[in-house]
């Protein structure tokens, strides 16, 4: 069952430069791979990573094959007020996930 | 009597050679197609279109002896400030020599506060790896790094 990590401090002050890291669990199958009989391993990636800071989005990533599995992905913000962050995945067949933390800025 | 049990052996080593040649060819072609430092071109254009890319302001972290090309940190960060009217507006990142050219494109805006982007990525053989940042002002920065990889990823069987 997918799973996802995040890390985003619980506190701020107002104007503070914070660190977002996510962890996804995903295969991240290539595509590129064959079985020992020669078949292709079809691709099942995660495609894209979706961040919004109380529902404006602050930061969105494509992923193709050349992320590795269970994709790390940190990225930075500007603490402007306590709210949420909300987390979305998407990937092959039809996958979705989401997450989010909520943040107190002071 | 010498005769006969050499040409066997002659007859069993060149058997042995052809069939090697022979399952050699499959594995060749099992390999995955590499991406051509053309299709790397090509993938940089369709971002950039016919924009200049300078060299600068980009600094692209990516350890330059990798063990395992199955998972590479990568820390991509631009020295440009974060304002609403001057920032860096996307981060691309690409290769030269896996399956796809493409590794990762990245979103940022005004609100990233700094401009950087940590991930981990796959390598399939030592190769050059780069990253571009667009800012605001519509221009393109980029900078390269060559990797060299011992254990490569992608290649290897599924059981």
């Amino acid at each position: 069952m997918a799973s996802a990590l995040i890390n985003v401090p619980a506190h701020a002050k107002r104007g503070d430069i914070i660190e977002i890291k996510t962890l996804m669990s995903h295969i991240m199958e290539t595509g590129y791979r064959h079985t020992a009989a020669g078949e292709v391993v079809p691709r099942n990636i995660i495609t894209s990573l979706t961040c919004r800071y109380n529902g404006a989005e602050i930061f969105r990533a494509d992923l193709f094959p050349a992320i590795a599995a269970n994709p790390f992905i940190t990225f930075f913000t500007v603490a402007t007020e306590s709210g949420k962050f909300d987390f979305e995945w998407i990937g092959d067949r039809g996958f979705t996930e989401t997450a989010s933390a909520s943040i107190t800025v002071e | 009597m010498h005769k006969p049990n050499n040409s066997t052996r002659r007859r069993f080593l060149g058997l042995a050679g052809s069939a090697a040649v022979i399952g050699a060819v499959p594995i060749v072609t099992l390999r995955p197609s590499e991406a051509t430092p053309a299709m790397l071109a090509s993938a940089i254009r369709n971002v950039v279109g016919e924009a200049e890319v300078r060299t600068g302001k980009v600094k692209l972290d990516v350890p330059p002896l990798v063990e395992n090309g199955n998972t590479v940190p990568m820390t991509v960060s631009v020295s440009n400030p974060m304002t609403s009217d001057d920032y860096v507006r996307s981060i691309h990142v690409f290769n030269e020599k896996n399956p796809q050219p493409n590794i990762g494109n990245f979103y940022l805006g005004p609100r990233a506060g700094r401009a950087q982007v940590s991930t981990r990525i796959r390598l399939a053989d030592s190769q050059k790896i780069v990253a571009i940042a667009r800012l605001s002002d519509g221009s393109f920065w980029s900078a390269s790094v060559d990797v060299v990889v011992t254990l490569a990823a992608c290649t290897e069987e599924v059981i």
